[in-house]
């Protein structure tokens, strides 16, 4: 038992710490984070990092060699992800469009599709997002009610789409719309590639309860796709939506944020009513619970990945990730901010603890627990695919979508 | 990265399991806890047959010659089934005290019977309601003759022989040292405790000037204890986790057979999220766990973390799933008849055999402490 490479992985390390080391800036601790990263600037930087990584063939690199991937194991993507923590590099553009769009593409697009569209995304020239959730529809997916209609050769798009990251940047889009609302609601749905710079495509962001903006909303007004751009056949949008589904958990990554040994830090500092905050039973209990969680997360990746490298497939151990992190994520921040008494109340970077990192996370720890699957959708998960328990009682499981009952 | 037991490992664990689900059925559960039974002596035997009470022990004093981790997937069984075995008192906490404290003369006296079953030994450490400290132990030795009570002793009436933290008069954590006992001589009265679960014996030893070996330096015994506490954490975190996956197997079997308002009661999402639950608990404490074991087998610069969290994360497992395994069940579960008590009873003890909760989470707290400090 030990965390050691074999020997391939561990000349595959080198070759890519080669690399990195020649072509960016390793990071000097790892809270050294890039310089804020802002508008078009950013987006130029990420593009060209890509561009790089594609060259030396270090971008996707477990897809196949025909489409522009380089045929490699998971447990090589693993090594250098692991790598490129460690360098001061642009990330986070492409996590959606390569994480879930174009595998969804790979898997059930035409050869024409895969020409097309597979390459420019290895190489980061065209950045895609993802158009499923609607306010209508968000745990309940095929709830949906964007429509499109056929004419000729060509759909129309109607409706709305909700918390699409990136959408004001993407280049191109897999939205899944309903083309039959007289069947089933799962029946009735179609995906689509849809150009985002298409006329009718109107994004606007939306601004998060935090003040911040890091998603938008989509509004599709009479927005024409050829037909020649559908993925799969009409109503087989939900099979193709579950491919897309599959990797989201894999793509939204860790909660991220300040963790047990930040909160040790602010402990030290605080003072409570009856001394240093770090010397309270109650505040040492709670530095314990979030250890243990963090540990336990971190080794149950380690036994994922211990899969990889020998070439299994890991267990279904990793879908605990989110159900811990989220709430964590949280919950901890609350907590801190408990530390600072009525001072928590500050979030201002110049005044606040640690540069207002816990209430940062406060705030966004409840986005994340809702994010790629609600924490009650990831229970219902682990309890029907890990356990075997059957799925709720489903009413609109045989009803036509348009004689279904509907709130606002 | 291979962070996974080996292929022998694996063969090993199955044996067990096999033995066990053979011989070791709830059947002997029951009869330990409705008879005057002090343990399953012939589920006992048959893993002295298989050589498993010598598994870490080193050949040349009779054991197998295996390591940590080999242990672990023997713990991981044990308490799968919720076996009433002296296996911790004897194997994990006797015998891993006599390796690390025990002159050359104790180790060649004891370790090659410990290893053939010959004898089973036992670690005494608490003297009643309060933790074992260097503030709380009084029991003392004293030209070889060791005076006090210490209760409750795991298996103390099974024993033959005991490890015991005593209070040799020095100052602050250096009052406290070992000592080695055999049971069976004079100057030793027994007597069975009531406890929450009868299914592992547990005894109060009074010994009146019975006659006792120091074992390891005088004063180092707190430290000493607390190290051998280390490892049996790590071990038991394993027991625990056995034990906690049978409670949540249970419970979902019982879920998919009952049905209530026209419908099985595991298609609720009430039923469904306390099972999720319960995985996401159990899973936390098998990754915990073996880290703990990988510390524990390389003795690690973690391992003290590692083993304050495995046995912190596969305790809140295990009361989980026993509880909430209940829960599930609903009246029927609370019946005598019924198998989750095995589940309940074990798991509390398990988690306050060894320090509770909040031992180790002071004892995790001030290791993170000082490593944040570094």
């Amino acid at each position: 038992m030990d965390f050691n490479d074999t020997p391939e992985e561990a000349a595959y390390r080198a070759e890519v710490r080669k690399w990195l080391d020649a072509n960016a800036k390793r990071k000097a601790s790892k809270k050294d984070t890039l310089e804020a990263l802002s508008g078009t600037d950013a987006l130029q930087r990420a593009k060209d990092w890509q561009r790089k990584k594609a060259e030396a063939g270090f971008a996707c690199i477990t897809w196949p060699k025909e489409y522009g991937g380089q045929g490699g194991t998971s447990i090589q993507s693993v090594i250098y992800s692991q790598e490129e923590a460690n360098y001061l590099v642009p990330t986070g553009f492409y996590d959606i469009g390569l994480g879930m769009c174009i595998p969804t593409v790979l898997a059930w697009g035409t050869e024409e599709h895969k020409a097309r569209y597979v390459g420019p995304a290895i190489r980061g020239e065209e950045i895609w997002c993802q158009l499923f959730s609607e306010p209508a529809g968000g745990s309940d997916v095929a709830g949906l009610r964007t429509r499109a209609e056929k004419d000729g050769d060509e759909w129309v798009i109607n409706g709305q789409k909700v918390w699409t990251s990136g959408a004001h940047y993407c280049d191109y889009g897999i939205v899944v719309v309903r083309t039959d609302p007289t069947v089933p609601k799962h029946k009735g749905l179609t995906m689509f590639i849809v150009d985002m710079k298409s006329p009718g495509v109107e994004v606007r962001p939306i601004r998060q309860m935090s003040g911040e903006a890091n998603f938008n909303e989509v509004f599709f007004t009479d927005v024409r796709v050829p037909d020649s751009d559908r993925l799969g056949q009409p109503g087989d949008g939900w099979k193709v939506a579950l491919t897309t589904l599959m990797n989201e958990r894999l793509a939204v990554g860790g909660g991220g944020g300040a963790d047990w040994s930040e909160l040790v830090d602010l402990a030290r500092d605080a003072e409570l009513a009856d001394g240093p905050a770090i010397n309270n039973g109650a505040v040492r209990e709670r530095i314990a619970q979030w250890y243990v969680e963090t540990q336990g997360l971190k080794y149950t990746k380690f036994r994922t990945l211990t899969a990889l490298s020998k070439g299994q497939t890991p267990g279904p151990e990793s879908s605990i990730s989110k159900i811990v992190s989220a709430p964590k994520m949280q919950e901890l921040g609350s907590f801190a901010m408990d530390l600072q008494d009525i001072g928590g109340i500050i979030r201002d970077r110049d005044i606040s603890a640690q540069n207002a990192t816990f209430q940062n996370q406060w705030f966004g720890g409840a986005g994340y627990r809702i994010a790629g699957g609600t924490d009650e959708i990831l229970r219902n998960i682990v309890a029907e695919r890990v356990l075997g328990l059957p799925q709720d009682i489903r009413v609109d499981k045989n009803v036509p979508f348009n004689e279904m009952p509907k709130g606002k | 990265m291979n962070f996974d037991f080996s292929d022998d490992q694996k063969m090993l664990k199955e044996q067990v399991s096999k033995f066990l689900s053979d011989k070791c059925g709830y059947d002997v559960v029951r009869r330990v806890l409705e008879s005057d039974e002090l343990y399953a002596e012939d589920v006992w035997k048959g893993l002295v047959e298989m050589g498993l009470t010598g598994t870490a022990i080193p050949e040349e004093y009779g054991g197998l010659g295996l390591g940590a981790l080999e242990l672990c997937v023997v713990a991981e069984e044990l308490g799968r089934v919720a076996a009433p075995v002296p296996f911790s008192s004897s194997v994990f906490l006797a015998t891993e005290a006599i390796k690390l404290a025990g002159s050359e003369a104790q180790k060649q006296k004891y370790l090659p019977k410990l290893a053939a079953g010959e004898i089973i030994g036992t670690l005494a450490m608490a003297e009643g309601t309060n933790a074992p400290s260097p503030r709380t132990v009084k029991a003392s030795l004293k030209g070889g003759k060791l005076t006090g009570t210490k209760m409750p002793v795991p298996d103390g009436e099974i024993a033959d022989i005991a490890v015991v933290l005593v209070n040799t008069g020095g100052s602050g954590d250096k009052a406290l040292s070992l000592a080695i006992v055999e049971l069976n001589g004079s100057g030793i009265s027994k007597e069975q405790l009531k406890t929450i679960d009868p299914t592992r014996g547990h005894a109060a030893l009074k010994f009146d000037g019975a006659a006792a070996e120091l074992m390891g330096a005088e004063g180092e015994g707190w430290d000493l204890v607390r190290r051998v506490l280390d490892g049996a954490a790590v071990w038991t975190a394993f027991e625990q986790v056995g034990g906690a996956e049978t409670a949540m197997w249970m419970a979902r079997d019982y879920a998919l057979e009952r049905y209530a308002f026209g419908r099985q009661i595991g298609s609720y999402q009430a039923i469904k999220h306390k099972l999720a639950d319960m995985y996401v608990k159990i899973e936390l404490a098998r990754s915990n766990s073996y880290y703990g074991a990988m510390m524990l087998n390389d003795n690690g610069a973690e391992l003290i973390e590692a083993a304050a969290a495995a046995r912190i994360s596969a305790t809140q497992a295990y009361i989980y799933a026993a509880q909430e395994n209940i829960q599930t069940h609903g009246g029927i579960g609370y019946t005598w008849e019924a198998n989750t008590q095995f589940f309940y009873r074990r798991a509390k003890l398990l988690a306050l055999s060894l320090g509770s909760q909040l031992y180790w989470r002071e004892r995790l707290v001030t290791q993170l402490e000082a490593r944040n400090a570094a």
